[in-house]
């Protein structure tokens, strides 16, 4: 119990959308619960209203689960072909980056392993501390962690940055015989992780990190 | 503001504020499980899949690694990706690599025992270019697969790709050659200017005195190959002048640069039934040797030729009244103690069966005379006729020479032992050997000439001609000019003296007229005379009276040349 009353302690929720302020009703303790009961909408537009995202920390879980498993295919299959006169070649996300960085451009390698291999893994890492910490109700650095939530909304989708690259070489380069640039399978599983981890830190509603104890403001 | 109107528009509530509305909720929250399921499903679906896909590993042994890369080179068989290399390093020893493959599911009866692995590589040779594609693809593995059941996961990978893949129809055939010539592996098999074939192999005899190719002839023109099929060698081009012109013969464009090999069946009565399979035949140099009738056994001969040879070479033909029946194999030079001479020992093998029908009929007669039908009694009872070794000028720029067997008039006998071994025919020297001997005594005689007493003489007579020309430039020919200027002043002096107007001229006109009137008055003494022949004893007699004066007056002139020339 801090000084400043949360509106819960207040008996209100708020509308996300028009901004009404409505009475909580009480003895409807099922709606950031399992996931089953009734929902409540906004009297004036009708927006569904919930004191918290519903279910926001099995969502997370899960999307962030199926986000970390399509995050092993994105990475060993293959996501794009380059067929020279000469050569094909199939590189995973991986190869693609040693080759950038041995063909000399060590600059466009690091932007390319940034964007496609630290900001998942930072964004999974980032994620499920959130998750694991405000399900325990930590109090432990709120604030740093609130920041750390609209940094990984903001970085989210540049994580996409590989998924276009792959996207306008293959609508670019299409010199049929001399070079080409097809996406391979591991393309999609890797556009599908960063939609996942996107879906993920949208679901997770970051008033969950002020919930619990409080320990500061 | 608008909030507060909003307020006050919406539903009475638990105190001021409103209270929200109750909606049943649709969906289970924690279907939302089913997406991480889905994931998981996928993800395991991938490795599933990838482990039912994973065929047979297999690991091919090559001399080199040139063209394969680990993770790329795919292994086609029928150009349909059946595997790729995986991984490529060398063996313990460093003497080959060995390429690890990962066959796909599908390609598992490849890793069986006789299937074959080559590394498919451009190649350009004369004989056309093959893999071509691969210039621009890279390398790859191409496979055959063959028969056999038996699980096998080391192969040894061959340097050049097979000419004949498993299956294919068509029979295979083994020739036999002196050399290898121009023709490769792959090299075309021709029949009526067809491409039917082609070498797949060749190997040196075991005792290397001659070469075996393997030929495939595809189905369904092997049914061609009969057992009496002659092969040749196509290669090259045939160039013949004969009294038609020019005749160029190739068979195809490819084979002048490639080589190749064709056959035919021999013209005439033959054995027409189609070859089996691994049948073998001779490879022959060329067309015409291929279908000329069979040789038969050859024969050695030997002929002792006490002239020079200069121009007769190892395969000069032996000629029969002008039939080739054999060939020079050897020709080696002899020292004759004796008569300290250097003759040559020329060897030759004949093929006696060349003379066709007369052969048959000279066997067939000595068999009648019951001798031993043996090429030495025949040729020594030739020989009794006349029979005799030449060597002879083949071509007159090159100088080449060949071996005559020709029946010499008037030559002396010579003793001929018909069991000689090798069997040895007596010689003649050559038709322009007798011109060179004929040359040689004209060119002695011509030597015995004193050529250098002659020159002396001649340029002393020179000399002295050189001499009199000077005497007679200096002191002959000023005088002539002088006798000339002479007779010219004559011819002068003449001209002036015949003119018409000169004292001579006149003088003898004088002179003349006085002759005329001499004769004249000659003429009138004759007259007198005649008439009176007596006058001149008696004198003229007086005329008449009144002419007597006059008369006696021109008498005496008359007269007196009468008288005068009486004396």
């Amino acid at each position: 119990m801090s000084a400043l009353p949360r509106a819960s302690e207040l008996g209100l929720i708020a509308c996300t959308d028009c901004g009404l302020v409505c009475r909580n009703v009480p003895g409807d303790t099922r709606l950031d619960g399992d996931g089953v009961g009734d929902d409540m909408a906004c009297p004036r537009c009708g927006t569904t209203l919930h004191r918290r995202k519903p279910n926001s920390y099995m969502r997370t879980w899960a999307l962030l689960i199926a986000a970390f498993i399509l995050y092993i295919p994105a990475n060993v299959l293959p996501i794009m072909r380059t067929a020279s006169l000469n050569d094909v070649d199939d590189n995973t996300i991986i190869s693609g980056v040693v080759e950038l960085w041995r063909a000399g451009s060590p600059n466009l390698a690091v932007i390319v392993f940034t964007a496609s291999i630290v900001v998942p893994v930072l964004k999974f890492l980032a994620l499920g501390t959130l998750l694991v910490s405000s399900q325990r109700g930590s109090g432990w650095a709120r604030v740093q962690r609130a920041k750390l939530y609209r940094l990984v909304e903001l970085i989210g989708y540049w994580s996409m940055l590989d998924v276009f690259v792959v996207a306008l070489l293959t609508a670019l380069v299409r010199f049929s015989v001399l070079s080409l640039v097809e996406p391979l399978p591991g393309v999609i599983f890797f556009g599908l992780t960063v939609v996942l981890t996107m879906l993920a830190s949208m679901s997770f509603d970051p008033r969950l990190i002020w919930d619990g104890k409080d320990t500061d403001d | 503001m608008t909030d507060d109107s909003h307020i006050e528009q919406g539903p009475p509530g638990n105190g001021e504020l409103p209270r929200p509305v109750v909606k049943r909720r649709r969906f289970n929250a924690s279907l939302i499980w089913l997406i991480p399921a889905l994931a998981a499903l996928v993800g395991l679906s991938l490795v599933i899949n990838n482990w039912l896909q994973a065929g047979p590993q297999i690991t091919i042994s090559f001399q080199s690694a040139e063209g394969l890369d680990a993770g790329k080179t795919p292994v086609k068989y029928k150009n349909v990706v059946i595997g790729r290399v995986n991984k490529i390093h060398l063996s313990g020893d460093r003497s080959h690599v060995l390429v690890n493959v990962a066959l796909e599911k599908s390609a598992e009866s490849f890793a069986s025992k006789d299937t074959r692995f080559w590394v498919v590589r451009p190649r350009i040779g004369l004989g056309g270019v093959s893999g071509i594609d691969t210039l621009l693809s890279g390398a790859f593995i191409g496979a055959d697969v063959g028969n056999s059941n038996e699980y096998e996961d080391e192969f040894q990978g061959l340097e050049a790709p097979p000419s004949v893949n498993h299956g294919a129809p068509g029979r295979s055939f083994t020739l036999h050659s002196d050399d290898l010539g121009s023709l490769d592996i792959g090299s075309p098999v021709y029949y009526r200017r067809i491409q039917v074939g082609r070498v797949a192999s060749y190997q040196l005899d075991k005792d290397g005195k001659g070469v075996s190719l393997q030929i495939f002839v595809d189905g369904p023109n092997d049914k061609f190959v009969t057992r009496s099929s002659r092969f040749w060698n196509a290669s090259g081009v045939d160039v013949s002048i004969g009294a038609n012109g020019l005749k160029l013969n190739t068979q195809s464009l490819a084979t002048v640069l490639a080589g190749g090999v064709a056959f035919q069946d021999p013209p005439g009565p033959h054995d027409s039934t189609p070859a089996p399979e691994d049948n073998e035949y001779k490879l022959f140099d060329d067309q015409v040797t291929a279908m000329a009738p069979p040789d038969g056994t050859p024969h050695y001969i030997r002929m002792r030729f006490e002239q020079s040879v200069r121009g007769l070479a190892v395969d000069a033909p032996v000629e029969f009244l002008g039939i080739n029946i054999g060939k020079v194999v050897s020709v080696r030079l002899d020292y004759d103690e004796q008569k300290q001479r250097f003759p040559v020992l020329v060897g030759a093998v004949v093929y006696p069966q060349r003379l066709g029908a007369a052969y048959d009929k000279l066997e067939a007669l000595a068999k009648a005379h019951g001798e031993n039908p043996d090429l030495s009694q025949m040729i020594g009872r030739l020989v009794d006729h006349g029979l005799r070794a030449q060597a002879r000028t083949g071509n007159l720029l090159t100088g080449q020479l060949y071996v005559a067997l020709d029946f010499i008039p008037k030559t002396p006998k010579v003793a001929f032992d018909p069991n000689a071994k090798p069997l040895t025919i007596p010689t003649v020297p050559g038709s322009f050997d007798k011109l060179q001997e004929q040359m040689a005594g004209i060119v002695d005689k011509l030597d015995k000439v004193p050529f250098d007493s002659i020159g002396r003489n001649l340029d002393q007579t020179l000399a002295g001609l050189n001499r009199t020309l000077k005497q007679v430039n200096g002191e002959t020919l000023p005088a002539v000019r002088d006798t000339l200027h002479g007779v010219q002043q004559t011819m002068g002096t003449a001209n002036e003296a015949l003119a018409g107007d000169s004292p001579l001229q006149q003088n003898l006109g004088a002179t003349l007229e006085q002759v005329q009137r001499m004769a004249r008055s000659l003429r009138v003494l004759t007259d007198y005379l005649g008439g009176h022949p007596e006058s001149l004893i008696r004198g003229r007699r007086p005329d008449a009276k009144p002419a007597d004066v006059e008369p006696v007056n021109v008498t005496p002139a008359a007269v007196q040349p009468t008288q005068g020339s009486k004396p």
